[in-house]
C-alpha cells in the first residue's frame, strides 16, 4: 500500500524531505500520550498483520516496534534468523515472499547487510520499514533522537549536535547526520580517526579529534556504542585507552561552558564510551529516547498505513 | 461549478444558541454534580470551552473540560485514511461514575461519535454519556442521536456545513456550502 505521506516504505532519512520528517515528528507527538493511558491501545491498525523480521540480534528496537504495533492493535509475528528457515539457508527474499503469501501488510526488517531493506522493498508489495541495515541507516532511531532533542530544546534548527565514537560502524550516525542536517541542525562527529568513515568530509559535518572540543561546542552529545562485534581488531589500542581519550565522563562534562544533553542509542558499554554517572546523571535523556521510540514507531506505522487525507477530512461526520 | 455559501447562524445566533445549549445541559442533568464536558478535536473543544464558561456564569461552577481526538478510532483508515496529523486527547481525571457530555460542532453520519464513544470507553466507565452538537445536519449512517441540538439543518450531500469559531477562524458562524468544492 502506498501512503500519500511517506510512499510505500520507510528505508532511510537520507531520502526523506524535511517536510516529511517534520510530519513524522509532529505525528509522533500525540502518540506519546497513548502510552500513558490505563489502556495503552487504540484500534487504528486493527486487522493489519505486521512481521518483525530480525536477522540480527536486537532487544530494544524489536520490542519497541512490537509495542508500537500492539498499541495500534495490529497482529504481529516475530521472526528471528536463529531457529527459522533462514538458518537452513533460505534467502531474505524467499523468507519475505513466503510471509507475504500469508497475506501480511508490513515487514519490519533488520539485517546485517547495508541496503537489505531497500532490496526487500523492491521485491515485495508489503510496506517495508528499515529497523537497521548494516552500517547504512536506522531511520526510526534517527527520528526518535530528533524527537527527544526537540522535546528538550523546543527546536532543531540551529542546534549543535555532536555524534561521538564509533561513527564508522554506526547506522544510527548516518540517520542522525542526514536527518538533523535536513532539519537545520549543525552536526559534528568526534572519534578516533580509525573509527570515522573515509569520506567524512562529504558528510558536511564538523570533525573533532578531541572529546573536550566536542563538549565545548555542542548542545547535545549523541554517544555511540563501541561496536566491538563489528570490529576485527586494530581499530583502537584498548578499551581503557578509548575511555581515557574519548569516553564521556563527569569530569570532562563539568568543564563544559553550558549544560549538555546526553544521548545514547543503547545498549551502552558503561565505562567505555560513557561512564555510569553520566549515563544516569541529570543531563541524560537516554530513557526518554526509549520512551519516544515507541511513539515514533507508532507514527511511522500509522502514516504508512494511511490513505488519502483529503478524502478523510470530507468523510468526517 | 461555483460554490454558494449561505449563513445558517451568524455570530449572534451562535452565541444565543450556545447559551440555550448550556441551559439545556444543566437541565438535562438536573444540576452540575460530577459533570464533565469533553470536546471533540478540533472545533468541539472551543465550543465546550464556551459552554463551560456559560455554565460557570449561570451556576457559579467551573466544570472540567476535556478534549478527545478520535482520529485513531476511526473505522475507515483502510478506505479513506486518517487525517495526517493526530491531535491530542486530554482527559486528566478519572471518568468512572462521572456524567460526561460530548460536545461537537456538526453531527452528520455518526461515525465520529461512535469513535468518540469507543475512545471514552478506553478511559473508563462514565455513569452516563450525553451528546451536545451545535448543528445536526442529518444523514446518519449509524443509530446515533444527539441529546442537545443547537440547530437542525436539512442538508443533502454533497453540500457541506462549515462551523467557524473565533478562536481558530476569527469569527463565529455556521455556513452551508453547496456546489464548487463542497
Amino acid at each position: 500500500m502506498n501512503s500519500p505521506h511517506l510512499g510505500k516504505d520507510l528505508l532511510g532519512l537520507e531520502e526523506l524531505t524535511a517536510a516529511k520528517i517534520q510530519l513524522l515528528l509532529d505525528t509522533a507527538e500525540p502518540f506519546k500520550e497513548i502510552s500513558l493511558r490505563a489502556i495503552k491501545k487504540v484500534p487504528t491498525l486493527r486487522g493489519a498483520t505486521i512481521v518483525n523480521l530480525f536477522f540480527e540480534p536486537s532487544t530494544r528496537t524489536r520490542i519497541s516496534f512490537e509495542f508500537a504495533e500492539k498499541r495500534l492493535s495490529a497482529d504481529t509475528v516475530n521472526v528471528a534468523s536463529a531457529g527459522s528457515s533462514v538458518s537452513k539457508g533460505e534467502t531474505l527474499v524467499d523468507t519475505a515472499r513466503n510471509l507475504e503469501a500469508m497475506k501480511i501488510d508490513m515487514v519490519v526488517v533488520r539485517h546485517a547487510a547495508s541496503g537489505a531493506a531497500r532490496f526487500l522493498a523492491q521485491r515485495i508489495e508489503s510496506n517495508v520499514i528499515n529497523a537497521g541495515d548494516g552500517t547504512h541507516e536506522h531511520p526510526t532511531q534517527g527520528l526518535l533522537d530528533m524527537l527527544t532533542l526537540r522535546d528538550h530544546f523546543k527546536r532543531l534548527e540551529g542546534l549543535r549536535v555532536c555524534i561521538c565514537g564509533d561513527v564508522l560502524h554506526s547506522r544510527v550516525a548516518r540517520s542522525n547526520i542526514w536527518g538533523l542536517q535536513k532539519m537545520g541542525a549543525e552536526v559534528a562527529i568526534c572519534g578516533p580517526r580509525s573509527l570515522l568513515p573515509n569520506h567524512v568530509e562529504s558528510l558536511g559535518v564538523h570533525v573533532f579529534r578531541r572529546i573536550e572540543e566536542a563538549i565545548e561546542w555542542a548542545d547535545a552529545l549523541n554517544i555511540l556504542r563501541l561496536q566491538l562485534e563489528r570490529m576485527q581488531g586494530g581499530y583502537i589500542p584498548s578499551l581503557r585507552e578509548y575511555n581515557r581519550v574519548f569516553g564521556v565522563t563527569r569530569e570532562k562534562l563539568e568543564r563544559a561552558p553550558r549544560d549538555i544533553l546526553i544521548m545514547h542509542p543503547g545498549p551502552m558499554n558503561r565505562g567505555v564510551e560513557i561512564d555510569s554517572d553520566v549515563a544516569d546523571g541529570p543531563h541524560s535523556v537516554i530513557l526518554d529516547q526509549v520512551t519516544n521510540g515507541v511513539a515514533v514507531r507508532m507514527a511511522v506505522l500509522y502514516l504508512l498505513a494511511g490513505g488519502n487525507p483529503a478524502l478523510a477530512e470530507a468523510a468526517k461526520g | 461549478m461555483a460554490s454558494t455559501r449561505s449563513i445558517a447562524l451568524d455570530a449572534r445566533a451562535v452565541a444565543r444558541t450556545l447559551r440555550r445549549m448550556a441551559d439545556e445541559i444543566v437541565e438535562l442533568f438536573d444540576g452540575t454534580d460530577d459533570l464533565i464536558l469533553v470536546g471533540i478535536q478540533r472545533r468541539g473543544v472551543q465550543l465546550a470551552d464556551r459552554l463551560v464558561e456559560m455554565i460557570r456564569e449561570r451556576e457559579g461552577v467551573q466544570l472540567p473540560r476535556g478534549a478527545l481526538d478520535i482520529t485513531l478510532y476511526r473505522d475507515d483508515l483502510q478506505t479513506v485514511g486518517p487525517r495526517p496529523v493526530v491531535g491530542k486527547t486530554h482527559l486528566p481525571w478519572l471518568i468512572d461514575r462521572q456524567r460526561v457530555v460530548i460536545v461537537d460542532d456538526v453531527l452528520y453520519t455518526g461515525r465520529t461519535i461512535r469513535a468518540a464513544l469507543d475512545e471514552l470507553a478506553d478511559f473508563g466507565r462514565p455513569s452516563r454519556i450525553a451528546l451536545a452538537v451545535l448543528v445536526d445536519r442529518g444523514g446518519r449512517e449509524l443509530p446515533i442521536h444527539a441529546d442537545i441540538v443547537g440547530k437542525k439543518l436539512d442538508v443533502v450531500q454533497p453540500a457541506r456545513v462549515d462551523v467557524q469559531v473565533s478562536e481558530l477562524d476569527g469569527e463565529d458562524a455556521v455556513t452551508v456550502v453547496t456546489g464548487g468544492e463542497a
